[in-house]
């Protein structure tokens, strides 16, 4: 017989209710505006690592399902909105896992005023009240792949990064040694992050490698970091965080950036966001945001291994 | 073969790796908040039985393997090979020693017995679960004693020595449990 049934027990159910709930008064008691921005839109992420997925109206030209709220939510900052939360359903080709379902619940925020150390204090405080986490640890990039890998994650060549998975037991994988991000995605998945946010304590990993900036500000030294985070909580990471790039030029040449190795990778093409561009040319607030996965913190909330257990009905090829 | 992508790779799918046929047990997938994705999928070697996990680029691409588990009528062997056969079609598989391995020790002609065909050739023999086999060899029972919790070496007709109950004795036919090697019963003809 089909098999119909929810694969959430309904405690589950009912724990996600309440954590809605929580967000949201949380959100209320410091005055930050809850929105809704469209999921359809005509142009789409350029990250070489998220893929969009594609709605065909009928007889009409196609729209990409959001990633993430990220762009319409910086238009309403631009257009002096204040300070701004969404939870909302985003879309990720190709993402399905014990970890991962193609459809998840994100909850996205901006703090106008807020660079990335101030914003990791106040998810560190939702943390506390959402699932009663002790203070979290803070770890810089850097300090982290020190300390679990032994290695320089701001200087290392692809060549040596290859050499450290191999000598750390993480074996032979088929990226190339000029594809240094790979490498170092290598090893923050499979040696760095399942030691991250152990014993009640989340843990920030700030300060990424300038390449790795994605949308955050880069902030100039040597070597110059780009100014984001990642919030873990046992090995899993829960929410990705910047403080936000403003510069409308720079953001163009990283969309154009994505757009030529996404070329170069035989991948999508899809158009870049001009009304996003517009909005940082008129002018973005400075401000810090992060997105986090509700499902996620559904799954530590419930002390869950498989995403499935906390989705009524989760993606299943 | 076809080859598969690392989304497409469930387990119990059979991959060719370093030219051995493995059975995919788990395939996990890996990926950074941004970044590049893994799939982390651990096999098991079908031929040497090792558990292996490796880790591969989300959208990598891995050859199948040609593998088929069908059940065969064992009919002789020769010192070199096991002779199987399809009852169907007749068609004989040889079957080498390290492909047969411990089933050697249970099988008589005219068992049928699951074998997995690698590229069309034997690659392991499984033993049915349980056997039936005569007692070739074996001390003097105790008579009448049907109880008691004493055993002794009893040799089959495969040439295997086993445990059996006292009394049990020369030209018995036995029930014996393939995968621990221990006796079940006295069976009938």
């Amino acid at each position: 017989m089909t098999s119909w049934r929810p694969t959430a027990s309904r405690e589950a159910l009912a724990r996600r209710a309440g954590l809605l709930a929580a967000v949201r008064q949380f959100f209320q008691t410091r005055g930050v505006l809850e929105v809704e921005t469209p999921l359809l839109s005509s142009a789409a992420v350029t990250d070489i690592h998220l893929e969009s997925f594609l709605a065909h109206p009928p007889g009409g030209t196609p729209y990409y399902l959001q990633t993430s709220p990220e762009f319409p939510m910086k238009r309403l900052l631009a257009a002096g909105s204040g300070a701004i939360y969404q939870i909302c359903k985003v879309f990720r080709g190709g993402e399905s896992g014990t970890r991962h379902n193609p459809e998840f619940t994100l909850l996205e925020w901006y703090r106008p005023g807020f660079d990335h150390y101030q914003l990791m204090d106040e998810v560190d405080e939702l943390l506390n009240q959402l699932l009663g986490c002790l203070p979290a640890q803070r770890l810089s990039y850097r300090e982290a792949f020190q300390q679990q890998a032994a290695i320089d994650p701001l200087l290392a060549t692809g060549a040596e990064l290859r050499h450290r998975a191999l000598t750390l037991g993480i074996g032979e994988v088929s990226l190339a040694d000029s594809d240094r991000d790979g490498w170092l995605d290598l090893l923050l998945t499979h040696q760095v992050a399942p030691a991250l946010g152990s014993n009640g304590h989340p843990c920030f990993l700030y300060d990424y490698p300038a390449s790795q900036a994605a949308l955050a500000k880069i902030r100039p030294g040597d070597p110059p970091v780009a100014e984001r985070f990642e919030v873990f909580i046992g090995g899993l990471e829960l929410g990705n965080g910047y403080h936000e790039l403003t510069n409308a030029e720079e953001q163009r040449q990283r969309f154009l950036a994505d757009l030529a190795q996404r070329r170069r990778r035989g991948l999508p093409e899809p158009p870049m966001d001009e009304t996003l561009l517009a909005a940082l040319t008129e002018g973005l607030p400075d401000c810090a945001g992060i997105a986090i996965g509700l499902d996620r913190l559904l799954m530590i909330a419930l002390g869950e291994r498989d995403i499935g257990a906390v989705l009524a009905f989760p993606f299943r090829p | 073969m076809a080859s598969f992508s690392t989304n497409e790779i469930k387990s119990g799918l059979k991959l060719l790796l370093d030219n051995d046929p493995c059975v995919v047990l788990e395939n996990e997938y890996v990926k950074p908040g941004k970044g590049q994705a893994f799939n982390r999928i651990k096999t098991r070697n079908l031929r040497t039985g090792r558990v292996v996990e490796r880790t591969y680029k989300s959208g990598d691409s891995l050859e199948g393997a040609d593998v088929v588990d069908v059940e065969l009528q064992y009919s002789y062997n020769d010192g070199d090979h096991w002779y199987f056969m399809d009852q169907e079609t007749f068609e004989q598989y040889p079957a080498d020693r390290e492909a047969v391995a411990d089933a050697v020790k249970w099988i008589k002609p005219e068992d049928v017995c699951v074998v997995t065909l690698f590229n069309g050739a034997p690659l392991t023999v499984a033993a049915p679960n349980q056997v039936v086999l005569r007692v070739t060899e074996t001390d003097p029972g105790l008579r009448g004693d049907t109880s008691s919790g004493g055993s002794k070496p009893a040799t089959l007709e495969t040439g295997t020595v086993v445990r059996v109950p006292l009394f049990v004795s020369i030209d018995d036919l036995i029930r014996v449990d393939t995968r621990t090697g221990d006796y079940v019963s006295r069976a009938k003809e």
